[in-house]
């Protein structure tokens, strides 16, 4: 990234999500203690009152995601981190945040589950659940950065985007990014795009707190501006008003999937390593894309032709670019730590116009590169 | 000044959803009609609720207002109070809404003494999902889920409020409108954790399985089991079974939390300035 101005760290991945969200503009924090994103509580705890900010060590997960969610309202950028069995807890009002649509940011440091599962150990067992933990058809965006300096970055990315399309965003991490530490490239807030919600342009009167502009994003006030409004997580009219009528629950609820799927084109970031001439593509994401990368160095020296198709937005999921890929490759093989929970979405938006392979790995070990290689070796002579 | 309380309605939500007899309205004309005597503008009070009967009282009036998830009126209050301390906020719940899914959050919220106010209107009954035993239903009590007999004891909520933290306590009553009515004007008032307990009635999901059908057999019901607190310490314990002391149980001047947050926050802004 090319920056007019900036200063070099070195930062934990925790660390560089704090520094991130705070350039973005957060400035409010609730979180609950949890391995591995405690060091993201304790980052604001130490910089939000610096800079008038607000950071808070709430009862429970469930308290804190509330917390969020009713600071969001008063106009204040706000934002969570938990693990796993913290993640399972926000989910009630993460489904509150969505249908009310109230602009926040969850990270979830993704450790091994179910359950208590592997504190200390990274996975990325929570892909599904980040996108349908919640009940009920909903929105969601969902980030994967694969490396520190990522961190940083699509940190601000994923607050923009809560911000443009007033929904709550999920920030995965996992163990070994959230821990490792690397060089970052901190810009100055000049140099950085920074989104903020929308506010609205007509009378106190005029103003209906969920008629939707073209773009389907409704503008929001702030609680305390004048705005006098209701927010409801039961199914609402334009006005905000609880309704039972057939249309009014249909149009609100494809318009919140609407908002996020008709802007795919903003939302999802990806990025390709040597795809151009591959005949056999590795679709990964987080910490394994980075491990792929390698793979196709070294498989690229032995002379077979690999390229690596890096995810940053899992959700919503990049179904044109792998049907396009599908059609140029003969093989996609798909590391995860998990049991093949993107693997599966591939093989959907791949519509068998090649074969995908899962390489599924959930001890608690990150894949290596020569792992993944073996496997694409494998697979390729079939 | 206009002391009409029908200002503060939404009127083209009404009617409202509250069956006939219902305390709920008497509770929301307390607090309008108090809200209008402090004089404070609609623009300021934010109005938080949970989920059940009472909590559909946010959708009626015509501030910021909020209905959230089962038991979390309290932590969304808190996010919003800490986000904007000039904001006046005001929690309204059940009584399985409060003490049961959303304890955890009351202790905590009394516990952080922050500057919100929280009224529980206590029908001692979950209303909405058709008359399940609560943390509140009275131990022999009938529920739908307890057809033998409530064998749960009941919580006593303003005691646990006072021991958690809070600044201003007090328990009354849909009976006792005046004295009701004075105790939500200092709730609202007080610089703290405040908290209103007031029991109420049920008789469509309370009544009707505990043998006091009407509303008026309600009311009646509820009067003779409410003793002013002074009485309460007089009595013998034998005396006190099935009664519900009510008055003011706390009322305290304590440095309360988006004030203490605000030092903090300011002393390391001048410290940092000062580096």
């Amino acid at each position: 990234m090319m920056y007019k101005n900036k200063t070099v760290k070195i930062l934990q991945g925790n660390e560089a999500c704090v520094e991130g969200a705070i350039l973005a503009g957060v400035r409010f924090f609730a979180g609950y203690p949890i391995t591995p994103a405690s060091e993201i509580a304790e980052g604001m705890a130490i910089k939000l009152p610096e800079l008038g900010g607000v950071f808070m060590q709430m009862e429970d997960e469930i308290a804190s995601m509330a917390a969020v969610i009713g600071a969001s309202l008063t106009g204040t950028k706000a934002m969570t981190a938990s693990s796993g069995p913290g993640i399972c807890l926000k989910q009630e009002n993460i489904g509150f945040a969505a249908i009310c649509e109230v602009p926040c940011v969850i990270v979830n440091a993704q450790r091994g589950g179910p359950s208590t599962g592997l504190p200390t150990k990274p996975s990325q067992g929570d892909v599904m659940q980040a996108r349908w933990g919640t009940h009920g058809d909903h929105p969601m965006i969902a980030l994967a950065p694969s490396d520190v300096n990522e961190v940083f970055h699509v940190t601000i990315k994923a607050i923009n985007f809560s911000e443009k399309y007033r929904t709550p965003v999920m920030l995965l991490l996992d163990e070994v990014i959230s821990h490792m530490r690397e060089k970052v490239n901190v810009p100055t807030r000049e140099d950085i795009e920074i989104i903020n919600r929308k506010q609205p342009t007509v009378t106190k009167e005029e103003f209906l707190p969920y008629k939707a502009d073209q773009d389907l994003v409704p503008p929001m006030a702030n609680f305390g501006s004048g705005y006098r409004y209701h927010v409801t997580g039961l199914i609402h009219n334009e006005k905000g008003y609880p309704t039972s009528n057939n249309k009014e629950i249909d149009q609100l609820i494809r318009r919140l999937t609407d908002k996020v799927e008709l802007n795919k084109k903003d939302i999802i970031l990806e990025e390709n390593f040597l795809l151009d001439d591959a005949k056999i593509a590795i679709v990964a994401y987080g910490s394994v894309a980075r491990a792929a990368e390698r793979t196709v160095k070294i498989a690229r020296e032995k002379g077979i032709k690999v390229g690596l198709l890096k995810l940053i937005t899992l959700w919503p999921f990049s179904d044109v670019t792998i049907k396009k890929l599908a059609e140029q490759v003969d093989l996609i093989v798909v590391p995860e730590m998990n049991l093949g929970q993107i693997s599966r979405e591939v093989q959907r938006a791949a519509e068998g116009k090649c074969r995908v392979i899962s390489y599924g790995r959930v001890d608690g070990e990150l894949i290596n590169p020569m792992e993944i290689l073996a496997k694409v070796e494998e697979e390729s002579k079939l | 000044m206009n002391n009409d309380i029908t200002q503060y309605f939404r009127k083209e939500m009404f009617p409202h959803i509250w069956c006939p007899g219902c305390g709920i309205g008497i509770v929301l004309g307390a607090i309008l009609r108090e809200i209008n005597s402090i004089g404070w503008e609609k623009d300021e009070i934010v109005m938080i609720s949970g989920i059940g009967c009472s909590s559909r009282i946010t959708g009626y009036v015509d501030f910021n207002t909020m209905n959230t998830t089962h038991g979390r009126a309290l932590p969304f209050a808190t996010g919003i109070k800490m986000a904007n301390p000039d904001l006046k906020v005001i929690a309204v719940m059940g009584d399985g809404d409060c003490a049961a899914i959303g304890g955890n959050h009351f202790i905590h919220s009394a516990r952080r003494n922050i500057d919100i106010t929280a009224i529980i209107i206590n029908n001692m009954i979950y209303g909405m999902t058709g008359g399940q035993y609560s943390p509140l239903t009275p131990t022999g009590r009938y529920g739908t889920t307890a057809p033998y007999g409530n064998i749960d004891q009941s919580f006593d909520l303003s005691a646990l409020a006072a021991s958690a933290g809070a600044s201003y306590v007090a328990r009354s009553n849909i009976f006792d409108v005046n004295q009701c009515t004075r105790f939500i004007k200092k709730a609202l008032l007080k610089k703290g954790f405040s908290v209103v307990e007031i029991i109420s009635d049920c008789p469509i999901s309370f009544g009707r399985i505990n043998q006091l059908r009407t509303p008026v057999q309600m009311l009646e019901w509820i009067k003779s089991i409410s003793v002013p607190q002074k009485t309460w310490e007089k009595l013998s314990e034998d005396e006190k079974e099935g009664k519900i002391p009510t008055g003011e149980f706390l009322d305290l001047n304590i440095p309360e939390y988006t004030e203490r947050y605000k030092e903090i926050s300011m002393g390391v802004q001048q410290g940092r300035k000062e580096k």
